[in-house]
């Protein structure tokens, strides 16, 4: 296997014993820039999730060859950091260091001086020193980006990592993706928006619980593939309520029962 | 002048036991304040209630066993919060029950069994004492423990605070870089807050063990936007609730306990109102901005 190569045999991960993602195969090429898309509930934070080590594959296997927890770098959804907690934005940038540096090694100068390069990469020049609540949404996402930036990991996994930000952060975001793509690390995106993918990555995993499709983008983005993926999640609806499917007949259906 | 001095230093000068409870007090104030600035900032503000009630059992065993020994209670006290701090994080684990849940069912029985326990064997007088604390009934062999819990839960403290604060901060983000997470230093932190309640134990009683690890943490939030110097002001209000207290108590003739308490009380409705971020600033600028 190569360095930075994540296999993937007949994964399937359960998520508080529900199974999230069923059979999932395939292959993240070393420094390849995929985009994993689906619907609501398709299993792509799971997914992720499970590439990570975070939570256990029921059935199947992940292999990450020679890659160690510290060589892949997490960005999970914004919602599980606590943006009050009294921390500037140097130090979480620096926080980035952890694998390296762990819970009691010293950072020193020169790890410093990284998270400030870091920061005025992202165009947080100047906001070292500002507590992270005081930052907006888009420039929190920035300060986080950094904190990959010093991570420096061979593969980097983001979930919706521009949810809820503006075209021109979104734009300085993704040519950071490029860039560690230029670099050849392998980078993973969790992505809504198709339009976007579609210019910016070459490779997507189209995931509707089980694999609908996993290539080249224009390969995976066919209408055929997001028809089997519609299906997908229309068909899961079966074991809600009768009511809840039934969004335009409801009135009707108590009348049948009067009469 | 000297009126002044009488009053404010004079029953420190004149009376042993009250110097013995100011020294207990400061050293409560160093041990425990910083670690309920951690607590509120783990939104646990509520955890350390629960927790200084629920080592009420241990000690109440301690005392059947052992009469008022200050050992056999602290040891007592510290087995039974660490036991229904495991309890309560082993039922969340397996049940799928909120934490929050499960140390409220814990706490209420380890309160109420703590309570029977008591009044099985001691008196009305020994209830209270347990429930309320003697500060002034402080000697040297407490002072001893309360100094080396401070000492020794500071340095722990120290040891565990940059992983304790990045797992408060953003516990995802541990776990992807460190396996285990931070679930050990959580761990460890509640081992502290354990100890340091026994401490308090001691000189304000189970009802209000968590008060000066609480309200001047609490206090303190309202005017400093750094951690260490949220840390340094929370104990320093501890003290100075802790003087004041002893003060008020020794001249209105009132119970020790519920005064130190009162004041910390009054530090945290002053800076709730006063603050830096407290509400006659907020309603100040909101007046600005209408105008």
């Amino acid at each position: 296997m190569l360095p930075g190569e994540i296999r993937l045999t007949d994964v399937t991960v359960a998520y508080d014993r529900h199974p999230a993602v069923h059979h999932v195969s395939g292959r993240f090429a070393p420094g390849s820039l995929t985009a994993i898309l689906g619907p609501n509930g398709a299993g792509k934070s799971t997914l992720l999730k499970a590439i990570v080590g975070q939570l256990p594959v029921a059935a199947g296997s992940i292999e990450r060859g020679p890659l160690r927890a510290r060589d892949i770098a997490f960005l999970p959804q914004q919602s599980s950091l606590d943006r009050g907690f009294p921390i500037s934005v140097l130090e979480l940038v620096l926080l980035g260091h952890w694998q390296r540096a762990g819970a009691f090694g010293r950072i020193g100068r020169q790890g410093i001086e990284a998270a400030r390069a870091a920061l005025s990469a992202v165009g947080l020049e100047g906001f070292e020193q500002r507590p992270l609540g005081t930052l907006s949404i888009g420039q929190a996402q920035r300060a986080l980006f950094a904190r990959v930036l010093v991570q420096d990991a061979r593969v980097i996994l983001l979930d919706e990592p521009f949810n809820a930000l503006d075209a021109r952060t979104i734009a300085d975001l993704l040519a950071l993706l490029r860039r560690w793509h230029a670099e050849r690390r392998t980078v993973i995106a969790v992505l809504h928006d198709f339009e976007l993918v579609r210019q910016n990555f070459p490779d997507a995993v189209y995931l509707a619980r089980r694999l609908i499709a996993w290539g080249h983008i224009e390969d995976v983005l066919t209408p055929e593939n997001q028809l089997a993926a519609r299906q997908m999640s229309e068909s899961w609806d079966e074991d809600a309520p009768l009511c809840a499917i039934d969004d335009h007949g409801d009135d009707h259906h108590h009348h049948d029962h009067a009469a | 002048m000297s009126a002044a001095y009488e009053f404010l230093f004079g029953p420190f000068a004149e009376f042993a036991f009250m110097r013995r409870a100011l020294i207990a007090c400061c050293a409560l104030a160093l041990g425990s304040a910083p670690i309920g600035v951690v607590l509120m900032l783990r939104r646990m503000s509520l955890f350390g209630e629960a927790m200084s009630h629920a080592i009420l059992p241990g000690a109440a065993i301690g005392f059947l066993v052992a009469g008022f020994s200050l050992p056999a209670i602290s040891i007592g006290g510290v087995i039974a919060g660490l036991v229904v701090a495991l309890a309560a994080g082993a039922a969340t684990r397996a049940t799928d029950q909120r934490e929050d849940a499960s140390f409220a069912a814990f706490y209420l029985i380890a309160l109420a069994l703590g309570v029977t326990l008591i009044s099985t064997r001691g008196s009305a007088v020994d209830v209270m004492q347990i429930l309320f604390g003697s500060v002034l009934a402080v000697d040297e062999p407490a002072l001893l423990l309360l100094g080396a819990v401070a000492s020794i839960s500071l340095l722990v403290f120290a040891v565990i605070y940059r992983p304790l604060l990045a797992d408060g901060f953003d516990p995802e983000f541990l776990r992807s870089v460190q396996p285990g997470g931070g679930a050990l230093y959580h761990f460890i932190f509640l081992g502290l807050v354990v100890v340091n309640l026994v401490a308090a134990f001691q000189a304000l009683g189970s009802l209000m063990a968590v008060g000066l690890m609480m309200l001047p943490a609490l206090a303190a939030r309202y005017w400093c936007r750094s951690l260490v110097s949220a840390m340094l002001v929370a104990a320093l209000i501890a003290a100075l609730s802790g003087y004041c207290g002893l003060l008020l108590s020794f001249h209105a003739d009132l119970p020790s306990g519920p005064s130190i308490v009162l004041f910390a009380g009054a530090a945290y409705i002053l800076s709730l109102g006063c603050g830096r971020q407290g509400l006659f600033l907020l309603w100040h600028r909101r007046r600005h901005l209408e105008a």
